[in-house]
């Protein structure tokens, strides 16, 4: 048989239907909802007069809409202020009730980000196909899963029919040869690649990260790296089972058991590129090369390492790109050539679906311990990606480090990664965030984010500026 | 879905690569249930120079006048312009609900992102990928010519342009079908019922993993 990649693999082993015309149609294993984009496909299926095909794949939870205060989240549904959003969280709890689908409601302990809550459950595992209405289900690619975002047509679609009508993507591969300093982490792994192919580098590809760097990365860290896979435009990221993968699924409630469980985990042992596979575009990183990174612009890509400088307009040749950073650094209010540690901060964002895992917490409250947040810092969030991580973390008395100095504890859900909640980030303001994007508003009207580690961020927290972590570690 | 054939109408230039889908439209309105009515809030934060809300009168609201689709040469616009990239960020289809529901039924540009490519299709509208230097030079004729219009035939896949002459772009032929017709994609997968309850058995066969569902609802 000719060598395939671990996408081909997948791919192959869903397709139910090669058309003519270039579609496939691909078998669905898990749908994955969240209230934003599910309530006009849920009604678009009983306009219809139709069911669930296969009610049992899907898995929901509300996450972009809730409050994360604890007090207001003790009310439930009550607590949610604004009439718009809690009327969607309403929603997905009757479409779920209606349609008998599987939900974790805000309050449930096992309630989070649904990217983080997936894995955490074991609803995702290797060699599934998983879609939800939300460009980062490509984080579940971490654990070997073949996942992309969907739009509500497709929502609809899916929970139909079980299938989705697509075209295969092509095979790229980005490789991070070597060892990653100390301080440096999968959020700089993922930033740095992104710098390097740009936000449109991977459209049109499902990119496989492999190399030394990701296989020493935690399922965590390898999560961090897939969901920003769409960040450099491609639909999904994939990395290869290996023990790591393995370990961190068994004995999760979703996963198989016993003699299930041998089956299955032999099966997925398969699932890595064969030596031999082509890919159709590779892209290689030495980990040695990648310092910890600060995005300073209005799109991922505008990234640079954090000993570096702004650029500077005047030095780009291309009129196109000279204008779109000249646009983004307007927005940001920065100027050409500052050094990025001369970046002062208003505010601090840990949490979202890219970097509010345990380890990410721990990382963040490695670096805050026994210290005081910076003067000029009037909002530091810390938002668990999920309740059970929440306990966790307290468990471990990370809470306490953060609240000490002078950080705040939230109730998990998605908050100001794109501020849909009271969490936002005011005009003008600078914010270092664990997120993924740093659109113009995405965490508020007119806010300025920096994208980076939970280790940056925690250190831009103490310092009011960014600084290097290398140098605290 | 409401189906497309030829339209022809003003084209709007919009000035700038890798526009994403809250410059599209903003989070704040996608709070709604509802997929219309979205239309008044396309490019909310540039349209306008306060912050929006769902519930808020928009014919209150200041206007930019500086923003390209509130200056008077573009009104009606039903053709959109774009640089590379366009579409970046979220799966939201709300972006192209905006995008319809405003008015626009086709969309130029050297590239897009995949997933609003693909969500373009389920709502009557046209992403056509024609080449960057071709954009380039239609971005100086609409500037140059107030009021320029272009002519999208998509059984033809051809524009056509005032003088007359026109440029080719490719379509995916099923997805040329759907918009010609109008085909909802659900009822077309439907018909192919009985091959995916096979698909399904033997899958359950093969990978009986994937359809072992505890009750977690009770183990906690
Ligand atoms: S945390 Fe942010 S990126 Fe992740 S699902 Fe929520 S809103 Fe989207």
């Amino acid at each position: 048989m000719k060598a395939r990649t671990l996408y081909d693999k997948i791919w192959q082993a869903h397709l139910l239907k090669q058309r003519d015309d270039g579609m496939a149609l691909i078998y669905i294993d898990r749908h994955l909802i969240h209230e934003v984009t599910s309530p006009q496909a849920f009604e678009g299926l009983r306009m219809a007069g139709r069911k669930p095909w296969r009610t049992d794949a899907n898995f929901a939870t509300p996450d972009h809409n809730i409050p994360t205060t604890s007090e207001e989240r003790s009310q439930g549904l009550a607590g949610i202020k604004d009439p718009v959003s809690k009327l969607q969280v309403k929603t997905l709890d009757e479409n779920c009730k209606e349609f008998s689908i599987f939900e974790l409601e805000m309050n449930d302990e096992r309630q989070g980000v649904v990217h983080v809550v997936g894995p955490e459950q074991g609803a995702t595992l290797p060699g599934m196909t998983i879609v939800c209405g939300d460009s980062h289900t490509s984080t579940h690619g971490a654990l070997g899963a073949l996942a992309h975002g969907i739009g509500t047509s497709e929502v609809e679609h899916v929970l139909a029919t079980q299938c989705l009508m697509q075209k295969k993507m092509k095979n790229m591969l980005v490789q991070v040869n070597g060892q990653l300093s100390t301080g440096v982490t999968a959020k700089d792994v993922v930033l740095a690649i992104i710098g390097q192919i740009g936000t449109a580098g991977g459209t049109g590809y499902t990119i496989e990260f492999g190399g030394q760097a990701i296989q020493e990365m935690s399922v965590e860290g390898r999560m961090t790296v897939c969901n920003m896979a769409i960040e450099a435009g491609a639909r999904a990221g994939l990395v290869a089972v290996d023990d790591t993968t393995l370990e961190y699924i068994e004995g999760r409630p979703f996963a198989p058991t016993g003699a299930l469980w041998e089956q299955a985990a032999a099966n997925w042992r398969g699932l890595v590129s064969d030596e031999a596979a082509e890919f159709d575009r590779v892209i290689e990183l030495q980990a040695e090369d990648i310092a910890p990174q600060v995005t300073w612009g209005t799109s991922p890509e505008m990234v640079a390492p954090v000993d570096g400088l702004i650029p500077d307009p005047i030095q780009e040749q291309d009129a196109t790109r000279r204008g779109n950073i000249q646009q983004a650094l307007d927005y940001m209010g920065l100027e050409g050539g500052t050094p990025i540690q001369d970046i002062k901060l208003d505010c601090i964002f840990i949490g979202s679906c890219t970097n509010s895992r345990i380890e990410d917490l721990r990382g963040a409250a490695r670096v805050v311990e026994g210290k005081q947040l910076a003067e000029n810092i009037e909002l530091a969030l810390v938002v668990p990606g999920s309740g059970l991580i929440k306990k966790q973390a307290e468990v471990e008395g990370l809470d306490q480090i953060f609240v000490s100095a002078g950080l705040q504890w939230r109730e998990p859900g998605c908050s100001m990664c794109l501020a849909m909640n009271a969490d936002q980030l005011g005009p003008g303001k600078h914010c270092a965030s664990t997120s993924n994007r740093n659109f113009e508003g995405r965490q508020g009207f007119r806010g300025r984010t920096h994208l980076v580690s939970p280790a940056m961020a925690a250190a831009a927290a103490i310092h009011g500026h960014f600084v290097d972590v290398r140098d605290l570690v | 879905m409401r189906s497309f054939s030829i339209e022809k109408g003003v084209v709007m230039p919009l000035d700038r690569a890798n526009v994403d889908t809250d410059f599209i439209i903003p989070k704040q309105f996608l709070k709604s249930i509802r997929r219309s009515g979205f239309g008044v809030n396309l490019f909310d934060e540039h349209r306008y120079l306060d912050r929006g809300e769902p519930d808020a009168d928009n014919s209150q609201r200041p206007l930019n006048p500086e923003f390209v689709l509130n200056q008077p040469r573009y009104q009606g616009a039903t053709i959109l312009l774009a640089r590379d990239n366009f579409g970046c960020g979220s799966s939201r289809e709300h972006a192209p609900w905006a995008l319809e529901d405003y008015g626009f039924r086709a969309i130029l540009a050297p590239s897009y992102a995949d997933i609003f490519f693909n969500n373009c299709f389920k709502n009557g509208l046209l992403p056509i990928v024609l080449d960057r230097e071709l954009i380039a030079s239609l971005f100086e004729a609409v500037a140059h010519t107030e009021g320029y219009q272009l002519e999208v035939d998509l059984s033809q896949q051809k524009v056509v342009k005032p003088d007359g002459s026109s440029l080719d772009f490719e379509v995916d032929p099923f997805r040329r079908n759907c918009l010609l017709n109008g085909l909802d994609d659900i009822s077309l997968t439907l018909e192919d019922a009985a091959q995916i309850e096979a698909f399904e058995t033997r899958w359950r066969d093969q990978a009986p993993w994937f359809f072992n569902s505890p009750n977690p609802q009770q183990s906690t």
